[in-house]
C-alpha cells in the first residue's frame, strides 16, 4: 500500500482526483492507495441524501457566513461535514478478488481508526449500527465508502482538531441524539496532525497488511 | 436471449441491496462491464457493471426500492431484441421484487386485467415461485441441491445458516448425518451486542422461542395489522356461568368465560366468512372448517392448541376441548397435528389484567381475537347506572383482505351475541 499525505485539497478536487486514481487502479497503473488529506470547510451530501436537504440544519446565509460550502458527493452514508484539523482518509483499493466484503472492508477501516485512536492514547469503539468508531456516545471518526467494481474511493474522516461548532450545521450522518467530538477534545490539549497520520498509517497497515 | 441482472452480494452478512440509482434506463445500450446500476448498504454505495452486453430490455425495481440478494433486477437483451415494445417503457411497476410475475409461467391468459402500464417485455425471470422466503431457500448452491435430492430432504424445510436462511452445504451434510431433517438447524448469528464478560448473561433461547420469534417476524412482515378493540358487557355471561356452572361440573367440564367467548365467535365466524380465509397468491381461500386455535401461555413461549371443527361442538364440547387441550399444552402432550391447521386464534392477553391487547396474527391465519381482562365497571343502562363485569375484545386482522368495515360487523356481531347469549 503506498500512502500519499497530500495536506489541504479542495473538496471538488479531491473528488476528481479519486475519479482518475480508481480510473487507473483499475487499469492497473498504480497499486492500492491511502490518500491522506484535510478540506477546507465543507458540507457533503452522501447518495442516501441524494437531492434533499433535510439533516442541514442551517440555512444558505448561517452556511455563507460560516464560510462553508456544500457538495454532493458519490460515497454512502448520509450529510457529513469535513474541514480544517479533520484527518480525511481516502482508500483507493483494489478488494478484487481476496476482499470482496462490502460490510468486511468497512469493519476494517473501523478497525485501523480504533488502532490509531489508541496510540493517541484514546479508547474508541464500534457501536453496533452505527458505522463509524465512537467514544461514549459521540462520534470520533465517520465513514462513508464508494465501490465501483470492487475499486474502494471515499473513506473515513477523522476529528482531529477540528471545528466541532461547524457540525451543529447538520444533523452528523442523520442520526439524532448522538454528539461529535474530537481527539484535541478527548486529550484536552492539542494534538499534532502528523502525529494522527503516522497514527492512522500504521492503523491501516496493520488492518490492510495484504495490500 | 436475455440476460438476468441478479442484485450482487456485496458482502457474507449482506441479504438484501437498495438499488439507489439506474444509470442505464429501459432502451439504453450498455457494454459489459460499464456500470449499470448503484445499489447501498449500510455506508456504502457501489456500482455495479452490466454482465453482459446489449439493451436494457426491462427493469424489475425501482430506485429506492430494496430486494434480497440474487433477485432478478433487469434483463439485458440482444441488440435488436428491444422491438418487444419495451422501448421507452417505464421501470416495470411490480413492487414485490423476488415475488412471482403472477404472468409468468401461466399460459398468457387470454383476458389478463392489464395493468394500465406498459406493455410487459418477454417472460419475466424463470426462477420464481413462491415467496421471497422461499425464493432464498430454495436458492442454494447447485451442491446443496444435488446432496438434498440424493437423501430425500426438502431444503425448504430447513432452516440454514446462510444468508436469510440459505442451506449452506454444511448445513445439508449435517442433516444427512444426523440422518433427516431436524427442527430448525443454528440460525445465523448477525453482529453480538455483547459479549460474555460484560455485566450480562447470555442464555441460547429454546427451540420454541427461536420459532416464535421467526413466525412474530414472519407475521409482521407479512400482514399489515390493522385492529378494533369493542367494549362488551359480561353480565349475562357472568349469570349464566354462576347458573351452570356447577351442572357443568358434573358434567365434567369446567365452564370459563373463554367457553362462551370460543362459542360465541364460531357463530361469528359463521356469519362472516373471510374473518376464517386465507390469502394463497391472487386468491381468497374460504375454509369450511372452523378451525379454532387458543393461545396458551407456557413457561417461557406459548402454544396453540386447535379445537378442529369448533362448529360442530356446543358450549359443553367447547369447555371439554378448551380445557383439555391446554392442559395437555402445559404439560407438553399435545401431539403435532394438534398444534396444527387453525383457521382462527383467540388469545388472552388480558390474563395479567391487561384491558386489552393488540396481538398478532397466527399465519396463514388473517385475523385474531385477543381477549381483555373482565373487571367491573360502571356501564350506563337506560341512562342508569349499574356495575357490570366488562371485557374488552380485540379484532388483530389482516388489512389486505379485511377491511375495518367488515372487522366492525363482525365485532359488532360477537358483542350482540355475548350480550345476548343463548346457551
Amino acid at each position: 500500500m503506498e500512502i500519499r499525505r497530500l495536506g489541504t485539497v479542495g473538496y471538488q478536487e479531491a473528488l476528481d482526483l479519486q475519479t482518475g486514481l480508481v480510473e487507473q487502479r483499475r487499469r492497473g497503473d498504480v497499486g492500492d492507495l491511502l490518500l491522506l488529506l484535510e478540506h477546507p470547510p465543507v458540507i457533503t451530501l452522501g447518495v442516501k441524501t441524494r437531492n434533499t436537504r433535510t439533516n442541514i440544519v442551517a440555512s444558505d446565509a448561517q452556511l455563507a457566513a460560516a464560510g462553508v460550502a456544500v457538495f454532493q458527493s458519490g460515497r454512502g452514508g448520509d450529510v457529513t461535514y469535513h474541514g480544517p484539523g479533520q484527518l480525511v482518509g481516502y482508500p483507493i483499493f483494489d478488494l478484487n478478488p481476496h476482499r470482496r466484503d462490502v460490510h468486511q472492508y468497512v469493519r476494517d477501516i473501523e478497525e485501523a481508526l480504533i488502532l490509531a485512536a489508541a496510540s493517541c492514547g484514546v479508547t474508541a469503539a464500534r457501536v453496533p449500527g452505527l458505522t463509524g468508531i465512537w467514544v461514549g456516545r459521540d462520534k470520533l471518526a465517520a465513514i462513508g465508502v464508494r465501490i465501483s467494481r470492487w475499486i474502494t474511493s471515499h473513506g473515513f474522516a477523522f476529528n482531529v482538531s477540528t471545528n466541532l461548532s461547524h457540525f451543529d450545521l447538520i444533523v452528523p450522518c442523520g442520526i439524532q441524539g448522538r454528539g461529535v467530538t474530537s481527539l484535541e477534545e478527548l486529550r484536552g490539549g492539542p494534538v499534532p496532525m502528523a502525529e494522527v497520520e503516522a497514527a492512522v498509517e500504521a492503523g491501516f497497515l496493520s488492518v490492510f497488511k495484504d495490500l | 436471449m436475455a440476460n438476468e441482472v441478479l442484485m450482487p452480494q456485496m458482502g457474507e452478512s449482506i441479504a438484501e441491496g437498495t438499488i439507489v440509482r439506474w444509470i442505464k434506463k429501459v432502451g439504453d445500450s450498455v457494454d459489459r462491464d460499464e456500470p449499470l446500476f448503484e445499489i447501498s448498504t449500510d455506508k456504502v454505495d457501489a456500482e455495479i457493471p452490466s454482465p453482459a452486453a446489449g439493451v436494457v430490455l426491462e427493469i424489475h425495481v425501482k430506485e429506492g426500492e430494496t430486494v434480497p440478494v440474487n433477485s432478478v433486477v433487469a434483463l439485458i437483451g440482444a441488440k435488436g431484441e428491444e422491438s418487444s415494445g419495451s422501448k421507452g417503457s417505464e421501470p416495470s411497476k411490480s413492487s414485490e421484487p423476488g415475488k412471482p410475475e403472477a404472468a409468468a409461467s401461466s399460459p398468457a391468459p387470454s383476458a389478463a386485467p392489464a395493468p394500465a402500464a406498459a406493455p410487459q417485455a418477454p417472460a419475466a425471470p424463470a426462477a420464481s415461485s413462491g415467496s421471497v422466503e422461499e425464493l432464498r431457500r430454495t436458492k442454494s448452491s447447485p451442491v446443496v441441491r444435488k446432496i438434498a435430492s440424493e437423501h430425500n430432504i426438502d431444503i425448504t424445510q430447513l432452516q440454514g445458516s446462510g444468508i436469510s436462511g440459505r442451506v449452506t452445504k454444511k448445513d445439508i451434510l449435517s442433516v444427512v448425518e444426523s440422518g433427516g431433517p431436524k427442527a430448525a438447524a443454528s440460525t445465523s448469528a448477525p453482529a453480538m451486542a455483547f459479549k460474555p464478560g460484560e455485566n450480562v448473561r447470555i442464555e441460547k433461547m429454546s427451540v420454541m422461542r427461536k420459532k416464535i420469534a421467526e413466525h412474530m417476524v414472519f407475521s409482521m412482515h407479512t400482514s399489515p395489522h390493522v385492529y378494533s378493540v369493542y367494549e362488551v358487557d359480561f353480565h349475562r355471561i357472568a349469570t349464566l356461568r354462576d347458573k351452570l356452572k356447577a351442572e357443568y361440573e358434573a358434567a365434567g367440564a369446567r365452564l370459563t368465560y373463554t367457553s362462551f367467548i370460543a362459542a360465541a365467535t364460531v357463530d361469528a365466524i359463521r356469519q362472516f366468512p373471510l374473518v376464517n380465509a386465507s390469502i394463497d397468491g391472487d386468491n381468497i381461500v374460504y375454509k369450511r372448517d372452523i378451525n379454532l386455535g387458543i393461545a396458551v401461555a407456557l413457561d417461557n413461549g406459548l402454544l396453540v392448541p386447535v379445537i378442529r371443527n369448533a362448529d360442530e361442538r356446543n358450549l359443553l364440547g367447547l369447555s371439554r376441548a378448551i380445557a383439555d387441550l391446554a392442559s395437555r399444552a402445559r404439560s407438553k402432550k399435545l401431539n403435532p397435528e394438534e398444534v396444527q391447521g387453525g383457521t382462527f386464534t383467540i388469545t388472552n392477553p388480558g390474563i395479567y389484567g391487561a384491558l386489552y391487547g393488540l396481538p398478532m396474527i397466527n399465519q396463514p391465519q388473517v385475523a385474531i381475537l385477543g381477549v381483555g381482562s373482565i373487571d367491573k365497571r360502571p356501564v350506563v343502562i337506560d341512562d342508569a347506572i349499574a356495575v357490570h363485569p366488562v371485557c374488552h375484545l380485540t379484532l388483530g386482522y389482516d388489512h389486505r383482505l379485511i377491511d375495518g368495515a367488515e372487522a366492525g360487523r363482525f365485532l359488532a356481531y360477537l358483542k350482540e351475541r355475548l350480550e345476548n347469549f343463548e346457551a
